[in-house]
């Protein structure tokens, strides 16, 4: 099987092979805020660049058909619904094991494909590392008073904790909007920067909300802020916001990667959340991250989707490139 | 490779667009062409080959036109013409049609032109087919609105379009869409290098149900183009390059044809340091990368300041090392093929004959055969290098630094050319400040390349002149209803009689506010109807003119006072006329013969008008299909010479420098020369309104030898002749040193007492409409 152990493999600190060894996790670095103050963002500019990429830009046949199965394999498989019950957790531990029906993987060539990861509540995640065991497919957990943040500080700090210590690998903090509305910096660096320290060896995906957040400059602003308290992972939304991924904004987030990149050498990952339901938006997703950060960034321990959804899509395209027909959404199996 | 190498590379691989379509039209015609004569093909008759710069394969074969073909399809079009232009609603209907089946047959067309000009099909089909689509939609409406709104302007009558090989049938629908709307007819000729999507258009108005003869399509080379140019045509409308446009301004001159060139660019590209620099970086893209950098609006020159100019540079090449240059019918390609070999060299000729700076290619594999150019960036150049000034129409960006706003402004202006410019800045005040100074048609702001029908679009300086799009456009295509009659030239009276005036008074040249002897040192007399001496002048020579227009330029302050201030100065100056109404009307009845009281009164009057018009001139603000605005602002054109109407030596002088004040201009101007000391008495007028020095300069002396150093002057922006001498065809012929605008007589007669000496016909050849484009959203 000519499958990539190491693209498909998760992103953790515990298997010295991965590449999250290779490359450093981001150490973080003092707040610069002459930096943070001289970064602009430009709306039109920026909306224009996003509204004219998915022209530029077009993946055909077996191209399509792999970068579908990358972006399986970025996947964050998600479920954050207050119905959520150990069963329904199980299930899609089940579905992010085999993503795809193995008829279909065989004939794609990737048999052993699975999702990034699989993203639940704190009380979900016993259930999940249990469900996933041996699969290598981490546990992310949302935490800090998901979604809005807004739980007594101590508790929101001790949350991280009792998450990583449930055995979370990943965990997906929410900032202080406030602290960003305000302009902040140090306050917002101060929060990151101590959820960052809480997490031990857990990586830790910071969540702007960025559809709270007013503005792009806003947007590229907490970005950097967040990569200098040394987030893992900046991410766009809870998906509980009324606006969640959308290009420009993805645009805006990966450019402050790429800048933080440019001036410490520091890889940082980005994850789109909310929204992103069909296979077409994630290649658009790829090309940007691929056009904008390079190939590397194109690998789960640097990219993830945290998406619901977008996987039936995807099999139905993948079905579709595999026997030629258009497929329905009940041939798949559900989550 | 299979799926899971790809998995692993995630290549983008091939996405191609199927031209089957294309050619099979191709097939169809039996990939020959003829021209579109009244309605129909003709035979192909000697044929030339249409490639694909993409792989050099033969597309089809097209007719070189013959002075037969021209003369038919000018024929063709003069028949058609008057019918033509007695429905607007009737054309409405046939513009819409016509919009409705491009929008129809949109990918076909997309796919044509890509196929003939090697252009990346997602900018055929996003950008040229839907902004020609939008053309003819906006000016559907335009023919709709013409009665009402345009009720004192009528169609020319036949116009002789040629256009270039890098926007095909936007070119086309630029030319074509307002000329057919205000009721004129068209003989166009595409360039030979792209030919087909013309002719697709041309079947495509025999489906629209456009009448036989309205459009005519000739194909062929210059050759053809020159025989347009020569043919009976009412106007000629040009996009190309600077070095033809003069070729045709001097064959058009002397002729009353009407004429709008809209030629090269050498368009500044400026980024302040508090600009978003990924997204100006990504401006670039769209700038220089956009059709191989084959746009004469290219941002071509890059314009960095200092502190930020590493950065940016380092974000800029790396932005290139991304592009995708290779078949153009990819669907995932940035740049496609240089439009011919020919092209290809003469980029390579001009790129490796550069010793300056640091040249940049793009880390990108380049297709093998076609006609390919990676994209290119040299920075570090001097405002010398020949790059930094001669357009290059490929994909490469040449740039420098700057230091302040000013020095911005400086290095963005230092070219012969003015069509566009960009600027990236977070700051408006900075943006908006800048953009004004920016002596270009068109300027974006932290965007590039934003084009719409809406919008005026044309330059300044050598890029050309005229406007397309917009009301302004408009007037390219009409005149004022009317016929004038012919001018007599009006010869100074005869005399040796005694000095009228007992004490000889002196009447000097009047140059940077200040009443100047001539540099010759030559004066002459000037004698009354029956012989009575009444004064000498001055006998003004080249340098006079030369002393004058650089007086002109020394009052550069006066363009950016305020409307208000210029209309008290124009109020006082008719004041103080007032108060010498009387001496006027004598001088003039002497000089004359006839009496002068009405003349001094309707000088009056005029003053007055142009003082009201000063702050009232308003700009627009257009509906462009953005989140922004596009502002059509009213700029004054500089510096004008005119040559004044001989038969009102008081009147006609107010009538020409009162636009010209009002509008922020200097004017250089040649005074009434049977009748000019009504001119010279003025200078006390104007010394006495507080006019500024250098705003208004007089000359005496002949039109006949100061007109044409006047048109030659590269320092002089528009010359306007209504002497009765004739001048006109030598200040059109010599106007293309810097391709100066021009506004001449040819010999017609104007009632400068009606309605026909004042009002907008002025107002508008004394500014100059510049496009500023804002986008905005936080």
């Amino acid at each position: 099987m000519p499958t990539d152990q190491t693209a498909l493999s998760p992103a953790t600190t515990a298997d010295p092979a991965l590449p999250s060894v290779a490359d450093p996790r981001n150490p973080g670095m003092p707040l610069d805020l002459d930096w943070v103050r001289a970064v602009q963002a430009n709306t039109s500019a920026i909306e224009r660049r996003a509204a004219t990429l998915p022209g530029r830009r077009s993946v055909k046949k077996e191209f399509q058909a792999a970068w579908l199965c990358r972006a399986i394999s970025c996947i964050d498989l998600t479920t954050l619904a207050g119905d959520d019950t150990p069963g329904r957790v199980r299930r899609l531990c089940a579905k992010a094991r085999q993503p795809v029906s193995p008829a279909l993987l065989d004939a794609l060539g990737l048999p052993g494909l699975t999702v990034g990861a699989v993203c639940v509540y704190h009380d979900m995640i016993e259930t999940a590392v249990e469900a996933l065991e041996g699969s290598g497919i981490p546990v992310a957990a949302v935490s800090t008073g998901f979604p809005a943040g807004l739980s007594p500080y101590p508790l929101r700090i001790a949350e991280i904790g009792e998450s990583v210590t449930a055995g979370a690998q990943e965990i997906d903090i929410v900032i202080s909007r406030r602290h960003v509305l305000t302009g902040d910096w140090q306050a917002l660096y101060d929060e990151m920067a101590e959820m960052r320290s809480v997490c031990g060896t857990a990586h830790v995906k910071a969540i702007l909300a960025t559809g709270e957040l007013g503005t792009l400059r806003n947007v590229a602003r907490a970005s950097l802020v967040c990569m200098m308290a040394g987030a893992d992972f900046i991410k766009t939304s809870t998906g509980k916001e009324s606006v969640n991924a959308t290009l420009p904004v993805t645009l805006t987030m990966i450019r402050a990667i790429r800048d933080y990149h440019e001036r410490t050498g520091i890889r940082v990952g980005y994850k789109p959340a909310g929204g992103i339901s069909k296979a077409k938006d994630a290649l658009n997703y790829l090309a940007l991250m691929k056009d904008e950060l390079g190939d590397r960034w194109l690998r789960p321990d640097l990219f993830r989707f945290g998406a619901s959804s977008l996987l039936g899509d995807i099999e139905r395209q993948l079905e579709h490139h595999v026997t030629g027909r258009y497929s329905a959404a009940w041939r798949h199996a559900m989550a | 490779m299979n799926v899971p190498e790809l998995f692993d590379s995630m290549e983008y691989g091939p996405a191609p667009e199927s031209a089957a379509e294309a050619l099979a039209w191709l097939v169809d015609q039996g990939d020959a062409f003829g021209h579109f004569i009244d309605g129909a093909f003709t035979e192909p008759g000697e044929t030339f080959e249409s490639r694909n710069p993409a792989n050099g394969n033969v597309l089809a074969l097209v007719t070189q036109g013959t002075q037969a073909d021209v003369d038919a399809a000018v024929a063709a079009a003069r028949r058609a013409q008057p019918k033509w232009a007695k429905d607007g609603h009737a054309r409405a209907r046939a513009l819409y049609a016509i919009a409705r089946l491009l929008q129809k047959n949109s990918r076909l067309f997309a796919v044509m032109e890509t196929l003939d000009n090697g252009k990346p099909i997602r900018e055929a089909r996003d950008i040229d087919i839907p902004l020609a689509t939008r053309h003819f939609y906006y000016h559907a409406g335009m023919a709709q609105l013409m009665a009402a709104e345009l009720p004192d302007r009528e169609a020319l009558g036949v116009c002789g379009q040629v256009i270039p090989w890098n926007f095909p049938l936007l070119m086309l629908a630029w030319k074509v869409a307002p000329a057919l709307a205000m009721g004129n007819t068209v003989v166009l000729k595409p360039a030979e290098y792209t030919s087909l999507t013309a002719l697709l258009f041309a079947d495509l108005c025999r489906q629209a149900g456009v009448p036989k003869g309205v459009v005519n399509i000739v194909t062929g080379d210059g050759a053809v183009g020159e025989m347009i140019v020569n043919a009976e045509v009412d106007k000629i409308a040009f996009t190309g390059s600077t070095a033809v446009g003069r070729r045709i301004r001097e064959a058009t001159a002397g002729s009353g044809k009407a004429l709008t060139l809209e030629l090269g660019g050498k368009s500044p590209y400026i980024v302040f340091d508090d600009a978003d620099l990924d997204s100006a970086v990504e401006g670039l893209v769209d700038a220089i990368w956009f059709n191989q950098g084959q746009v004469c609006c290219a941002g071509s020159r890059l314009i960095v300041q200092e502190g930020v100019a590493e950065r940016f540079h380092t974000k800029l090449r790396a932005r290139m090392d991304k592009l995708r240059i290779g078949d153009p019918l990819d669907k995932c390609i940035d740049i496609g093929a240089i439009v011919d070999p020919v092209q290809l060299d003469h980029i390579h000729r001009m790129v490796d004959a550069n010793q300056e700076g640091e040249t940049y290619h793009a880390q990108t594999p380049l297709p093998e055969g076609g006609s390919f150019y990676p994209p290119t960036l040299i920075t570090g150049l001097s405002p010398a290098a020949v790059l930094m000034q001669e357009e290059i129409f490929g994909p490469v960006l040449v740039g420098t630094t700057f230091r302040t706003p000013a020095e911005a402004v400086q290095l963005a202006n230092n070219t012969r050319y003015g069509l566009a410019a960009t600027v990236w800045s977070e700051n408006v005040n900075l943006a908006l400040d800048v953009a004004p100074k920016l002596a270009a048609g068109v300027v974006w702001v932290n965007g590039t390349n934003m084009f719409d029908a809406a919008a005026g679009f044309g330059g300044v300086r050598e890029s050309g002149f005229g406007r397309e799009g917009g009301w302004e456009g408009l007037a390219a295509y009409t005149r004022p209803k009317g016929t004038a009659k012919a001018l007599t030239p009006i010869a100074p009276f005869e005399g040796n009689g005694a000095p009228a005036d007992p004490l000889d008074r002196t009447a000097k040249l009047y140059i940077g506010g200040k009443q100047a002897r001539p540099d010759g040192g030559y004066s002459h007399a000037i004698y009354g109807p029956k012989g009575a001496l009444l004064g000498h002048v001055a006998t003004a020579n080249r340098k006079d003119v030369r002393n004058a227009v650089e007086a002109a330029h020394g009052a550069k302050n006066w363009a950016r006072s305020t409307g208000h201030l210029r209309a008290q100065i124009l109020y006082y100056m008719a004041e103080n006329l007032s108060a010498r109404a009387e001496e006027f009307a004598a001088r003039i009845e002497a000089l004359t013969g006839k009496g002068g009281t009405d003349e001094v009164e309707a000088s009056i009057r005029r003053l007055f008008t142009y003082a009201a018009w000063a702050d009232k001139l308003d700009g627009q603000a257009k509906g462009v299909p953005i989140r922004g605005i596009a502002l059509a602002m009213r700029e004054p054109v500089g510096v004008i010479g005119v040559l004044c109407p001989d038969d009102h030596p008081l009147l006609g002088l107010v009538s020409v420098i009162g636009p010209a004040m009002a509008m922020g201009n200097a004017v250089v101007a040649v005074t009434s020369e049977p009748f000019p000391l009504a001119a010279t008495d003025f200078i006390q007028v104007l010394e006495t309104s507080d006019v500024p020095a250098g705003v208004v300069n007089l000359l005496t002396g002949r039109p006949a030898d100061l007109a044409p150093v006047l048109a030659d002057h590269l320092d002089v922006d528009a010359v306007w002749s209504f002497s009765s001498s004739h001048v006109s065809a030598e200040i059109e012929r010599r106007s293309t040193g810097n391709l100066k605008r021009t506004w001449v007589n040819n010999g017609l007669d104007r009632d400068w007492t009606g309605a026909a000496g004042e009002g907008r016909a002025f107002l508008d050849a004394a500014t100059e409409i510049k496009t500023v484009w804002v986008p905005y959203g936080e």
